[in-house]
């Protein structure tokens, strides 16, 4: 029986009471995510219990009990205190996927700092963009991306600290920078953690838009109650479970379900600190008994390509249920995963905005391979008019998916951009940027972005941030970033370019055009392709006809060209 | 092959590896697995060998096994360059 049971009936009567009884919370408590993910579990009698089994690429590994978990976070939450950061000030996280990085986040919401984790892969721009709007005040890193840091350092006034976690003892560290080792800390029993409430800011993600800088998508400790539910419920994770999300703690999935939704379960989860290797990661889920696999198509799509063989190599007997998210889950995929593993991969619908799942197959209840399967109980979702933002009526018509607001891990706003935030609301609902459609038994099933954002490998990529890097580079002298079709990565960036007077389109340039993108934002940002044109479709008043290029990589109908500059 | 393995691997280190880090890259260090070429960076790489050495990698053969270090890069270019 799972944690659901029935779909049908939990959305009788649903409130998110239900969650708070789950955490043992009453309204007017002190809430705070990181205490209820380490000392919250050992208060339960589970200090014991193995939190995280972790991994690296060489194959060493280590293990960390949760009472290994509430110790070391206190170390980090005293060391934070130490250093005079205050309630709200903005800590980052930005390391490979070590221990470090998991138990800091824990440390980090425990003061009442807002925890900012950034892919380890950004490059120097990436890094500063978001570092400069959230006004950062410390970064936690390891010697290997502390350079990054150090290089961008004198343009972030407020920066005041830069740690390093793995710093050794030949390091040279400048002023500012200080080394911080988790095992050496004086680890307190005790750490007087910050009493937030549900309100209270926890967890900056950025996201990225069609337009403009990535957004700063400001979560608060209340979320933990949509986090820790749907962990349950659509994870379906249960006491003797092995859970592995392969997610980075970079991303929203990875902190949503790669910390906070196992670790407020109680969960053992598996870390593997390492690139995609369909072998190493069937080791894994041998190895360790996997039990419980969140992971996301692209993956899966990898692991389709390198066949059933090498599954029938391994004894994955122990799992028992997938889910997947990041980007559409294609029927395919489904089916495939019934017949190598024997369990179909369940898809499931989010994004960073909404914090925890939405839209997703359940347990138990019949999967229609393709579709995103229904909402989340207590949520209301809806495909609308992108006019009138009204609800379509009837089945299989194509709309705006479109959420009540109201739920817990709703993002409260952007950093420093109220304007947009309140931009995504219309009529009364939360669009979330992509289009689906509903069939008559209340099933989604996904369209496409009803953007210009790059859904790449299940990450968000912004073609602004792209073109506004590609006309730094002395050749460029315009540039449009569009997604065009990939069978792995669902879409990878493509660059048109048009070259400078004294430039010539050649082999070496687009290498050329392609690293540097690669270094200065981060290798998904890095155009996969790269189209020399003489110019770009251009609207009368000069704005670039991204769409137009767009639908011509997708063999998609162009739509309206009336305003097309020389039509 | 050695002149093969020396130009792979000064590229790698000229492109991937941060000038300023005390990363140490030799033939035998694991670059996809360790996480110094990600999955998305492979495909620069694989642009770069088919552009010096005029080959075609074809996608089967370009797994994160095939370059997941110098040796087995060049292991595979030579392979190519049969034909």
């Amino acid at each position: 029986m799972s944690n659901i049971r029935s779909y049908e009936e939990r959305l009788k009567g649903f409130t998110w009471d239900i969650a708070k009884r789950e955490l043992g919370f009453k309204d007017g408590d002190p809430i705070n995510i990181g205490a209820f993910c380490s000392d919250r579990i050992c208060e339960q009698g589970k200090g014991g219990k193995t939190a995280m089994i972790w991994e690296g690429f060489d194959g060493q590994g280590r293990t960390y009990t949760f009472d290994d978990v509430r110790l070391r976070s206190n170390a980090f939450a005293a060391f934070i205190r130490s250093l005079g950061i205050d309630i709200g000030e903005r800590v980052c996280i930005f390391m490979d996927k070590i221990p470090e990085l998991y138990i800091g986040f824990v440390g980090i919401l425990k003061t009442g700092a807002i925890a900012q984790p950034l892919f380890s892969a950004f490059g120097e721009d990436s890094l500063l963009t978001r570092l400069q709007d959230a006004e950062t005040s410390v970064v936690f890193t390891t010697r290997k991306h502390m350079l990054k840091v150090r290089r961008i350092r004198e343009k972030l006034p407020s920066l005041k600290y830069i740690v390093v976690v793995d710093a050794a003892a030949d390091t040279k560290l400048r002023e500012g920078e200080i080394a911080f080792d988790m095992e050496k800390a004086e680890k307190p029993e005790k750490f007087d953690w910050f009493r937030a409430t549900l309100e209270t800011p926890s967890v900056l993600h950025y996201t990225s838009g069609t337009t403009g800088k990535p957004k700063g998508a400001l979560h608060v400790h209340g979320s933990i109650l949509a986090q820790h539910l749907s962990t349950k419920w659509v994870l379906d994770v249960t006491e003797n479970d092995i859970y592995w999300c392969t997610a980075d703690p970079g991303w929203v999935t990875g902190t949503s379900y790669g910390i906070i939704g196992p670790w407020s379960c109680g969960i053992t989860q598996v870390v593997l600190d390492s690139g995609f290797s369909s072998e190493r990661w069937y080791q894994t889920i041998e190895k360790y008994k996997v039990t419980v696999w969140y992971s996301a198509p692209t993956a899966i799509r990898l692991l389709m390509k390198d066949g059933t063989d090498i599954v029938k190599k391994h004894d994955l007997s122990s799992l028992r249920h997938l889910c997947s998210v990041g980007e559409p889950l294609n029927a395919e995929a489904v089916i495939w995963s019934k017949e190598a593993y024997g369990l179909p991969f369940l898809d499931t619908f989010w994004q960073t905005e909404t914090g925890a799942i939405m839209i997703s197959n359940y347990p138990g209840m019949p999967i229609k391979p393709g579709s995103m399967g229904k909402a989340f109980p207590g949520i209301t979702a809806a495909v609308v008019d992108p006019k009138t933002f009204v609800p379509i009526e009837g089945f299989g018509k194509v709309g705006l998916i479109a959420l009540k607001p109201g739920w817990p891990s709703m993002i409260r706003t952007y950093w420093n951009n109220p304007t947009t935030y309140e931009g995504k609301f219309k009529n009364g609902w939360y669009l979330c940027g992509d289009r689906a459609s509903i069939d008559a038994e209340g099933y989604f099933w996904f369209v496409g972005r009803d953007d210009d954002v790059i859904n790449t490998g299940g990450h968000l990529v912004g073609p602004f941030e792209i073109e506004s890097a590609l006309l730094e580079h002395p050749a460029v002298a315009e540039s449009a970033a569009v997604g065009k079709p990939d069978p792995v990565n669902m879409e990878v960036v493509k660059a048109f370019v048009a070259l400078k007077p004294g430039y010539s389109p050649s082999d070496d340039l687009q290498l050329e055009i392609m690293n540097y993108i690669r270094k200065k934002l981060s290798p998904l940002a890095m155009p996969q392709e790269i189209e020399f044109v003489p110019s770009l479709p251009k609207t009368r008043s000069g704005k670039i006809l991204r769409r137009m290029l767009r639908a011509k990589e997708w063999n998609e109908p162009i739509g309206d060209i009336s305003t097309l500059e020389n039509d | 092959m050695d002149e093969l393995q020396k130009t792979i691997l000064e590229y790698v280190k000229k492109e991937y590896v941060d000038e300023d880090s005390d990363t140490e890259v030799d033939f035998e260090t694991p670059l996809i697995s360790s996480g110094i070429v990600d999955s998305f960076s492979m495909v620069s790489l694989k642009t770069f060998l088919e552009k010096k050495y005029k080959i075609s990698i074809p996608d089967v053969k370009a797994t994160p096994e095939a370059f997941d270090s110098v040796n087995k890069i060049a292991n595979l270019v030579t392979e190519m360059l049969k034909g």
